[in-house]
This record gives structure tokens, sequence and C-alpha cells, in this order.
């Protein structure tokens, strides 16, 4: 089933004389400004979680990451990792959190870049992107390990409790907490932006392919001609 | 179309199925085993079942409704859950309450010193008729008033934060009953009068009563914004040395005026043994006289400066009131009690207590009397009208009539003290339709354990009364309780008003074991908003707004000292001070301020400071201030005084006084 159909008559005229519909070149410029867009939106919601429970904390305490902030209960976790002698939560992944922004509009730039470059370099310009869910989940995995290990051994209970690193994914326990952790929506919108670049540069290669070889033949043939004469 | 239709339906009733939370499945169809062999065991009737279902309220449920109770002699506030009946809460109103730090060095103090009377502290007081602020007839859940009988006085209570903000002394008064009750938008909070002094009580032979000894309303402006009477906008209005009882405002077709019972119209002196006593001289007559009070119109003489200042108090005196036509009297029946407004204003219900019936006035005809003029007068000059001229009905009820709260079905629900029994009883004119009896009917008696003073209904005395429940507030408990020595709990007993005709039934009895309540008001409690947490971190309870020598962070904190005065900024906080250890010598005064960072619910804090007779309790997020001179040398703890955290005990410091 078509949604919407481009007039059959407008066609792509290629070097070579042959021509193509205009719904080739309309995929790979679409999917790839989608997954820059599905980049911006993730700029406004939480990327990664973690509940915490216990008795006297019937509603828990939650936090909300974000790429470029923190959300939720951050004071009152801060109160009771106070004693472990643990830096405030606010303290971690400064630098990233301070470039975040910028950095997913320059990639999501690039992708629209993409958009306009008709050759292999589109590819190379999308590769920060099709990484960029796997370096978030890193760096946060070493924001866990160093905020884990900072436990002061001087402080009320840092003598009792042993570093540790937070589970990323799942269930843990700290403490009479028990800890849930989990990706958001944020994180889900940076993976489907990953399928729809992985699909627009398949799409793209479809569609320029052919213009780059036919480029190439035209310009063979002409060689020849030149060589030739 | 029709198919779709159909889809949509089917999946919208399967979206509805998914979204109900499975919770443990109700119970019905009868008691289970177990629970039926407890009942035989403990000997319930299917009435107790009946009555325990109704108000067992499983750990984590909330109740419905709030009660604010006179916490009596204890000069404090209670705040209850109906229909659970647990006490939430008690509130430090005329007197200091440790627990909240009211009294003990912070800005209760302030509050305490604004009640004493001639720069004297007075340690007690007695709670009686509390008010919660309206908005068109309305509990709005914003404020509620309390006055002390024993030294008439006011207090403001604020229900963001559950907190007395004001006391005032009334100037003119030393004694009082008849408060408080609210005008229809808590433009006045009327306070009346009880037994006659000399205005500003001073001395005068007991043989110069009739001319020199008065009865005094008292109308308070309350300005809502700042939360506080303002005094200067307020008023008095000189009365008859009547022992004016208690009184009510008008609502809606009666808004603009007031009505107080009084009981001594004898002009009793008393004098025994030489002469009858009060309980005899104050009940000789067969009638005693409401007093009808055009309260707008008194606030337009007020304004229009026919006022007196005596006392710094605004006062229009009697022959002004008479003159300007704010002030009638008309006839009720053997020393009467209770002066209760039905719901749309249109009539005035009077206890006998001596007489065996209420008496129903309807403010239509007391207009149309006003109105036709040519009255007779009192001894005083106050034109009286005829019982016949104001008298709607009159309903038998029993023993003792007192008090009078409605609900929402047309009946009236009427205190009999003598009779120990709430009397329902059905109201007529507009309230007819409402009930299947006949109107001006009794319609039940429920005995209760015993002798009942007021009565509160759900929202029972608003422009709109929510049924359900009824408050028997009994004076005595007998044998109700297990006995605890020869001074008895009060009991409050909850009664289901929920069905028509004789159904009401007593639910449950709650035993007030540290003073003796007057009256109560149940409000809804989703009208009432409080603070979880103070809204900024260094909140002024006093001023409901950040402190300037709040300290928000440890890193603020700090020991200051100008010559002989100490200053410190103390933040506070799981589980520590800082700074920790103070320092001073014997002879510096000490300004020290305290400010509770916390933001979680229910972190609150104290500080108990030995020997000083200073505790706090630092709410999250509160600031406080206490000052004082550090007279006694020595080596002085202080410390959390409210169970925080696992090192509650370790949150303590030094207060060191060098000699």
């Amino acid at each position: 089933m078509r949604f919407f159909s481009l007039d059959p008559d407008v066609k792509v005229l290629l070097p070579d004389g042959s021509t193509r519909g205009l719904m080739d070149y309309l995929w790979p410029s679409a999917l790839l400004m989608l997954a820059a867009l599905l980049l911006m939106i993730s700029l406004f919601v939480p990327y990664w979680s973690m509940t915490m429970t216990a008795p006297q904390y019937p509603k828990g305490l939650k936090v909300d990451v974000y790429v470029n902030h923190l959300e939720g209960d951050m004071r009152e976790i801060d109160e009771l990792n106070h004693y472990l002698g643990m830096p405030p939560l606010d303290e971690g992944g400064r630098l990233e959190r301070s470039i975040s922004v910028i950095a997913l509009v320059v990639l999501g730039l690039l992708l629209i870049a993409g958009v306009f470059i008709h050759n292999q370099w589109a590819g190379v310009l999308a590769l920060p992107v099709l990484g960029f869910p796997f370096v978030f989940i890193a760096d946060l995995w070493w924001i866990l390990y160093a905020y884990g290990h900072s436990i002061d051994p001087t402080s009320a209970l840092g003598g009792a409790i042993e570093p540790f690193t937070p589970p990323i994914l799942g269930v843990g326990k700290v403490g009479q907490f028990g800890t849930v952790a989990q990706f958001e929506i944020g994180f889900y919108l940076t993976i489907a932006a990953v399928f729809a670049v992985l699909l627009g540069l398949w799409f793209h290669r479809a569609a320029y392919k052919p213009i780059v070889d036919a480029r190439k033949r035209v310009k063979s043939s002409r060689s020849s001609m030149v060589s030739g004469q | 179309m029709k198919k779709l239709l159909t889809v949509l339906l089917l999946l919208s009733t399967l979206l509805a199925a998914c979204g109900r939370k499975s919770t443990a499945t109700p119970a019905g169809g009868g008691l289970p085993a177990d629970a039926a062999a407890v009942a035989a065991e403990r000997g319930l009737t299917q009435d107790d079942i009946y009555a325990a279902l109704k108000t067992y309220t499983p750990s984590g449920q909330l109740d419905p409704y709030i009660m604010i109770a006179s916490g009596g002699q204890s000069g404090q506030v209670l705040v209850l859950g109906v229909p659970s009946m647990r006490i939430l809460k008690v509130i430090g109103v005329f007197t200091p309450e440790p627990w909240q730090g009211y009294g003990f060095g912070g800005s209760g103090d302030k509050v305490l010193e604004e009640g004493y009377v001639d720069g004297k502290e007075i340690k007690w007081g007695d709670t009686h008729h509390p008010g919660l602020s309206e908005t068109k007839g309305e509990y709005d859940g914003q404020f509620a008033f309390i006055n002390d009988k024993a030294n008439a006085r006011l207090a403001v209570i604020d229900l963001r934060d559950f907190d007395t903000k004001q006391i005032i002394k009334n100037p003119n008064a030393i004694v009082d009953h008849g408060g408080t009750f609210v005008t229809p938008n808590t433009e006045y909070v009327v306070e009346g009068p009880q037994y006659a002094t000399p205005i500003g009580w001073e001395y005068a032979p007991l043989a110069e009563y009739k001319d020199k000894y008065r009865g005094l309303i008292t109308f308070w402006a309350f300005d809502r914004l700042k939360g506080r009477v303002d005094e200067s906008k307020s008023f008095q209005i000189e009365l008859p040395p009547y022992w004016q009882d208690l009184c009510d405002a008008g609502k809606a077709v009666s808004d603009g005026w007031v009505f107080c019972n009084s009981f001594n119209t004898e002009l009793a002196t008393g004098g025994a043994p030489d002469a009858p006593p009060f309980e005899a001289g104050t009940t000789k007559n067969d009638t005693d006289y409401l007093h009808i009070i055009n309260w707008k119109k008194a606030e337009e003489v007020f304004q229009a400066g026919k006022a007196e200042t005596i006392n710094g108090m605004a006062v229009i005196r009697l022959q002004t009131a008479i003159d300007e036509g704010l002030l009638y009297f008309t006839p009720e029946p053997k020393s009467p009690h209770g002066s209760d407004v039905t719901p749309g204003g249109e009539y005035v219900v009077v206890g006998g207590k001596l007489d065996p019936h209420v008496t129903i006035y309807s403010f239509d005809k007391i207009q149309k009397a006003i109105a036709a003029g040519g009255f007779e007068k009192d001894q005083y000059g106050v034109p009286v009208i005829p019982l016949d001229q104001s008298m709607e009905a009159q309903v038998e009820l029993g023993l003792g009539p007192l008090h009078t709260v409605y609900d929402d079905k047309g009946y009236a629900y009427t205190s009999l003290f003598l009779d120990s029994a709430v009397a329902r009883w059905t109201l007529g004119g507009p309230y007819a339709s409402k009930h299947p009896e006949q109107p001006w009917t009794l319609v039940q008696k429920l005995p209760v354990q015993y002798n009942i003073g007021h009565i509160a209904a759900a929202e029972g005395d608003t422009a709109s009364p929510d049924g359900q429940y009824v408050v028997a507030l009994n004076k005595w408990s007998i044998d109700r309780f297990a006995n605890v020595g020869p001074l008895l709990p009060q009991n409050f007993q909850l009664v289901d008003i929920s069905q028509t005709g004789d159904q009401m039934k007593v639910l449950y009895d709650l035993p007030i074991g540290m003073a003796e309540p007057h009256y109560a008001q149940i409000i809804k409690a989703d009208k009432l908003k409080p603070f979880e947490v103070y809204p900024e971190v260094g909140w002024n309870p006093d001023t409901m707004s950040v402190d300037p020598n709040a300290v928000t962070e440890p890193a603020q904190a700090r020991v200051e000292r100008n010559g002989s005065t100490v200053e410190i900024w103390m933040v506070v906080v799981r589980s520590h001070y800082t700074p920790e250890i103070v320092e001073v010598n014997q002879g510096d005064h000490v300004i020290w301020h305290l400010t509770n960072i916390e933001r979680q619910r229910d972190a609150t804090h104290g500080f108990g400071l030995s020997g000083y007779n200073i505790n706090l309790s630092l709410e999250p997020g509160e600031a406080q201030t206490v000052e004082f001179d550090a007279t006694q040398p020595g080596t002085f703890a202080f410390f959390c005084t409210e169970f925080c955290s696992a090192l509650h005990l370790e949150m303590a410091g030094y207060f060191l006084v060098k000699p």
C-alpha cells in the first residue's frame, strides 16, 4: 500500500542516460533526517534511571539521567550517601553533561550533511551516531564505577560497605535499599536512530552508488574517447 | 463504520480491564470463617460487626474527614481522622507544647507572649469553639480559629502547617464563651461574651451590676493574606449584661447577621448563701433573649466613626447600637443554649436546655417584624420582637436540648444533655422535601454515653452539610473505659447517620484523656492542602516566607562574635549540626539561627539545649532563631530531640560557657 505517491513522470536522469524514480532518493534523506530528529528529541527525555526502594521510602527514590542533567530525588540520595562519604550525584559526568547538547547537535548536523553528500563520505559522517549509544553505556558504567568506589573510609558508615559498582541494568542491593536500573526512552531513541541511520545508509548506497558508478563510466568513456583521438 | 465502533468498544473494554489494578479481593457475601470465630469469641453482635467495618481503617488508608476539636483546659487543639477516630495531632495554642517546640525558645514564644494579660504570663487556656475559615459559607481549609474562654483570647492556626500564628487578647473582656464563629467569607471572626464585667474588667461593686456591667461581642477583622487578625479594623458592640453564650453567623439569606443566645436576663448577681445562687437566679425567668445583631450595618456604623475607643479597641455603645438598629431581641425559652443557623440561612435553632423544645426562628419573619417596627423595649431600651412574630416552629425533643447540627437530608441533630441522647428531627420549609417524614418532628433519639455537650457533623454547620457522620462530644464516660482513677476521660462517640429514619447507630468510642473538649468541626480531608515539607529551605513559619538568617548549605554555617553578642548560623541535617561546638563566655548574648535543610518528608530534627529550657522542632525546611543570655556557666550538650536517623543519638554538640 502506498501512503502517497510521487509524480511518476518526474524522474531522476542518471549521467549514463538511465532514469530512476524519485522515491529511491527520498528514503535515504528521510531516514537520515529522522535519525537526526530522534537524537534531538532524546535531549528532552531521560536516558537512564535508577530507582531505590527501602521500607521508609514507600514511594521509592528515583533519579532520571538526561544527557545534560539529573532529575528526581538526588537531594535525598546525596543526603543518605553522605554517610558513606560519597560525593553528590551531581558531580558525576560533569564534563560529559556540559558538552552533550552541542555534541548531539553536531551528530545531528553530520547526519543532515549526509543528506547532501551523495557518496561514501555520508557513511563516514554517520559513524559517530552509530557509536553513540555504546559510548553512552561505557561512560555511564565508568561514572557508576567511580561513584561506587568513592566511599570514604573515615565517613560514618564508610567502613561498613565495600566499594561496589551499581548495576547499569537490572536489580541490585545496597544496605536496606533495593535498586532497579533501567534504560529510559532517550536511550531507546538513540538505538532507533542507529537503525534509522543503518537503513538510511543502505538506501543511500542503493540510490547514489549507481550515480557514482555511472559518473565513473561516463568519465572513463570520455577519457577513452580523449585518449582515442 | 459500525464494525469500527464495535472494534473500538472492544478495545476500550480490554484496555479498561488491563488498567484495573488487581488488589486483594474485597470481602463480601458473609464473614470468613475465622472472622466469624473471632466475633463469636468476643461476643460481638451484628451491630458491632457493622460498626467495626464502618470504622476500621487499614494501615495506609486515609480518613475522608478531618475533625478539628477543641482541646479544652489543655489550651490546645486536637486534629482527628473520621471515621477512624484516630488522633493525628495535638496543636499547641494557648499553652507551651514541647514536641512542637512551641514556647521553648522559637517563634512560638512571641505568639504566646501576645496572649499575656496585662503583661502577666498566662499558663493555661480553655479552648472552646474551633471555627474553620469559610468562603461562601463553606469551609475552605485555610485557617482555624479558637477562643480561650478562660482569658478571653483568640488564636489563629494556619492550616498550611497546622501551626498557631497569632494569639490576640481581648482588651475589654476577661472571659468569653461564644467564640469562634466566622462570617460566611471570614470577614470577621466573632467572639461572643459570657460572664459580664465592667468594660476592661475594671473594678465595680456588684450593686452596680445593672449600670456598670456589660456584655461585649467582638468582631475580629481577619486579613486572609497576612493570615492575621487586624485589630485596627475590628470592633465591639456593647450589650446588656445578660451572659450571652453561643453565637452563629447567618449565611445566604441571613448573611450580614449574627445570632447569640443569653441566659441571665434576670441580672442575677449570685451571692449564696445570703442570696439565691447563680444557678437559681439565672434560671428564674421563663424566657431569655436571643440577640439578633446586624453586623453589616454595625460595620458601617464603625467605619462612620460612631464607635468609642476603649483600651485601643473600637466599641459601639449600646445606645448607638439601639439607635442605629443594630440590635434586636426576641424571647427564647428557659436558659437556652446553642444558636445554630440552618444550611440555607433561613432559620436559627435554639436549644431549650431547661425546656424540652428546640425553638426555630424564621429569619424572614424576623425581618418582616423589624420592618413593621413598634416593639416593646427591654430594660436597656433594646427592641424586643414578640415570640409569635419571630418563631417558625417548636419541636419537643426531650430533656436538655443544647446544640444543633445538620445533614444533607433535611435532618437536624440536637444534643440532649439530660437525656444523654442525640435527637434526629426534621426541618420544614425548603428542607421538607428532602426527608420522608413530616416537617418539624422528632424522628429518633439515640442514647449516647454520657451527658453529651456539643455535637459535630461532617461539614455540619456549613452551607452544604455532608451527612454520613456526627460525633457526640460526651462530657462523662463513667463505665465506658477501663478505670484509670477518679479523673475520667471524655468520650467522643462516632454516630452513623448515613441512613434515613430511625437508623442512627453508635459506631465508635474514643476516650479523650487530656482535657475536656467543647466544640469540634469536621471538614472534608481533601479541602486541606497542608505542606508536606516547608516549601523552601529556610522557611520561617512565623512570616511564612524565607528567613533572611536562614542558611541553606553547610558552607554558610558560621559563628560570629560582635562585642559580647555571639551570633550562630547553624545548619541542621541528618545526622549532624554544623557547627557542632559552640563556645561563648558567661554573660554573652547568644543569637542562634538554625535551619533544617532537609527536603525529605518527616525528616524533622529537634534542637534541645540542656539547662537553658530550649527545645525546637525544626521541620524539613524550617528556620528558627533562639535568643538568650548565657547566664549559666558550664558544659552543656545540645542534641536532636526527634528521632531522625540511625545516627540520631550521634546528632549532638557541645555548648561551652566559659565562666
